[in-house]
């Protein structure tokens, strides 16, 4: 796992890439890879690249070549598959001079050219410099684990793992908050690729590959999510047919990310059903020494020890656990926002931050997760309550339909909003558009474009006529609506908030800050392929999300953890804010001047919002959209002052010890 | 009355902090426009029954009472409430 980075030269008239300008971007990327660091440079090009060594640690350095030395690679990731590889080129005539999975990749390339990246089953983010043909390939895996941005900028194309890198070798690139990036953050909870959060910065989506040579660009979708027409590709056996299937399928996804490291491999564990089957799963492969890692919190609204424990009891891991208090969030925030490069409207990462600390302190470099796991096999309210939705929208005047809403929000019966008119009101929105792309995912969106009463007149010009919502719908899937509606729910919820918030902001940048690397069995291709084909009813019986794994865990996690009501992960939001004591980051980030020099929101409206929310400090009481509202506006003013006001080069650490190829 | 208009509109526009007021018209539904949500509806009752003394009864929380700046004043004429001194 490691940081890449590059610039090459397009029009004839740009001017190489210099040594010190790829060294800064290395330097930027030091999180991610502090091992070793490496640049080839030739007249056109030029590769960095920063190493966090897991595989083949005595020769797997990079920038890596083919035989000749024609074709050059920086790769950020694993292809778990490499040794499956390998065996079948070798049975072609290629030989290999190194044991690592990045000789493969060129190797593959060489073979297969574009082809080659539908074979891997892993995770990455790959550059690829063709130095006879001049010809340089971007490529990023299915759904985007591994991150990947690039600009073109002055005839050239500069590109990195993180944004800070191209800022940092590219200084002419003007840093600009884009709007549009900020109109999706208060839409779909996150921006979408390839949407980012600054003008002329753009996010390779994922599954894609980006193609420069002789003076056109190409960009291909090499892989995309599918899910069944009626009967064809349906999984044809019974539900305890699918149990088998998907606990041999998880079982080898897990195995395969044990054992393809040359360190050891520890686990994530929440407490809850998906990250203690991984964890179960992981201690099987290996149980040697197993480490499993837990985020517990001062607050016990969001805390789940008692089943963290009970699983550890279960698989005897060596456990470690980081205890988070709202302070604790306060504190880490700018650094958060350093790493997530974009704002957000939940501190939820916060605390992965802290706990991926506690994973490399610990002396560990891999860790398994169980991401991916609502995704694709219907884990969130949100595909219940889509459910709900439009099974009342059958019968709309119908006076129990809706309150099977009270099933998924037991707290219904508590709230004003439990009066009949009322809750037709809020829920049933919409309701004619049941049948139609978006119809699951509106109130979650509406929540968040609800906010977007905060916007400066300034930002509010420039988004005149803009509709997130419709520019979103229009890049649907030309199958979509051939698909099942719970089938619809879960592709909308990997195009949008997999790859754009959970596996970046609360995934990769939160790992990667602190140099660990996630690995995801439940986003092990072949996973993904069985879980797609599988019938709705097998993922979403009845309410009951994700059935099928429920059965498949009840052979490795105790009853209690697989019947337990499904907690989302959270951690205090704007509570984690509002202490007499906080950091003094705070109050300068909701200060009028700050406010009034990033341009982004109204300060009166934001000095309302901050004034309700110091005065209700003491009872915590904060409402959904309170909390989304003062998390979504710290995070974007910490990403203004960070990234435009005041660019810190002077954070970029300076690379001293690196391997330096020249080419001509 | 319209200084009734004016206390609730003060109160939704800085409880709910909408930063530009005209968004916020008589009749603007503030349940379909997002600015209130289902916790929302709370700060709304408490606010009536604390500035105009009324109390509100589980059947009047509807929208026809409480979803719109119109609604909301007529509802507390209704109920014959009076700003409380303070």
């Amino acid at each position: 796992m490691c940081g890449i980075a590059g610039i090459v030269a397009i029009a004839a008239s740009a001017s190489a890439p210099t040594e010190e300008a790829l060294g800064l971007m290395a330097g930027a990327l030091w999180h991610r890879g502090p091992d070793e660091f490496g640049i080839y440079r030739d007249s056109r090009a030029g590769l960095a690249h920063a190493r966090l060594s897991i595989i083949d640690l005595s020769s797997g350095q990079q920038p890596l070549s083919n035989r000749d030395r024609t074709l050059w690679i920086v790769f950020n990731g694993e292809i778990f598959n490499y040794v499956e590889l390998a065996e079948e080129l070798r049975s072609k005539g290629h030989t290999f001079r190194t044991k690592s999975d990045t000789e493969v990749i060129v190797t593959a390339y060489e073979e297969w050219g574009d082809g080659a990246f539908d074979r891997f089953n892993g995770q990455w983010a790959i550059a690829l410099w063709d130095s006879r043909e001049k010809k340089l390939v971007l490529a990023r895996d299915r759904v985007g684990v591994r991150p990947l941005y690039y600009a073109e900028h002055e005839g050239r194309v500069v590109f990195a793992s993180e944004v800070k890198s191209i800022f940092a070798g590219e200084p002419s690139l003007p840093r600009r908050i884009d709007p549009n990036g900020l109109d999706e953050t208060f839409t779909f909870w996150t921006i979408v690729p390839p949407q980012s959060m600054f003008e002329g910065i753009v996010e390779l989506p994922p599954g894609s590959v980006r193609i420069y040579a002789s003076g056109n660009v190409a960009e291909k979708q090499v892989w995309k999510p599918s899910y069944p027409r009626g009967n064809d590709g349906l999984f044809k056996g019974t539900v305890e047919d699918a149990r088998e299937a998907l606990d041999a399928a998880l079982r080898n996804a897990t195995r395969l990310r044990m054992v393809r490291a040359d360190v050891p491999v520890g686990s994530y564990l929440s407490g809850g059903l998906d990250s203690s089957l991984v964890a179960a799963l992981g201690h099987e492969a290996n149980s040697s020494s197993f480490q499993t890692f837990s985020l517990r919190f001062t607050d016990d609204e969001y805390d789940e020890t008692s089943f963290q424990r009970m699983m550890v009891d279960r698989i005897n891991s060596q456990h470690h656990e980081v205890l988070v208090s709202r302070q604790d969030i306060a504190n880490v925030f700018p650094e958060v926002i350093w790493h997530t490069e974009r704002p957000i409207l939940r501190t939820a990462p916060a605390p992965l931050f802290l706990l991926s600390r506690l994973v490399r302190n610990s002396g560990i470099k891999v860790v398994l997760t169980g991401e991916g796991a609502d995704e694709m096999l219907a884990g969130y309210d949100l595909f219940r309550e889509a459910k709900v939705r439009r099974f009342w929208a059958k019968v709309p005047e119908s006076e129990w339909r809706p309150r099977w809403l009270e099933r998924l929000y037991p707290y219904l019966t508590r709230s004003p909003v439990s009066q009949r008119a009322l809750a037709r009101q809020f829920f049933g929105r919409g309701l004619e558009r049941a049948n139609e792309p978006g119809f699951s995912h509106e109130p979650r969106w509406n929540s968040a474009i609800a906010l977007k009463r905060l916007f400066s007149s300034g930002l509010r010009d420039r988004l005149a006529g803009r509709d997130a919502v419709r520019s979103f719908l229009a890049t649907l899937d030309d199958q979509f609506s051939a698909w099942s509606q719970l089938a619809q729910d879960q592709y909308i919820e990997v195009r949008t908030l997999l790859s754009g918030y959970l596996l970046s902001s609360q995934g990769d940048r939160m790992l990667m800050a602190n140099s660990v690397e996630g690995r995801f069995p439940f986003l092990d291709r072949e996973v993904i392929e069985l879980t797609n084909s599988f019938p709705a009813s097998y993922k979403l019986l009845s309410l009951d999300e994700k059935h099928v794994l429920k059965r498949v865990a009840r052979k490795y996690v105790p009853s209690a953890i697989v019947d337990r009501v499904k907690q989302p992960y959270r951690a205090p939001d704007a509570l984690s804010f509002v202490a007499e004591d906080a950091p003094d980051w705070i109050a300068d980030a909701m200060s009028e001047s700050s406010l009034e020099r990033a341009g982004l929101f109204e300060p009166r409206a934001v000095s309302a919002l901050w004034k309700k929310c110091k005065s209700r400090k003491d009872d915590g009481q904060f409402s959904n959209a309170d909390n989304m509202a003062v998390v979504g506006v710290l995070s974007a003013q910490l990403l203004y002052r960070q990234f435009v006001e005041e660019f810190p080069q002077a954070r970029i650490p300076e690379i001293r010890t690196r391997v330096v190829i020249e080419s001509s | 009355m319209s200084d009734n208009k004016d206390v609730v509109r003060q109160f939704i526009i800085s409880n709910f902090y909408v930063a530009n007021p005209a968004d916020l018209k008589d009749d603007t539904s503030l349940l379909d426009s997002g600015m209130v949500d289902s916790t929302g509806v709370l700060e709304v009752i408490a606010f009536l029954e604390s500035e105009f003394g009324i109390s509100v009864a589980d059947n009047e929380i509807v929208p026809d009472n409480l979803d719109a700046l119109e609604r909301i004043v007529a509802f507390v004429e209704r109920k014959g409430g009076k700003r409380v001194a303070k």
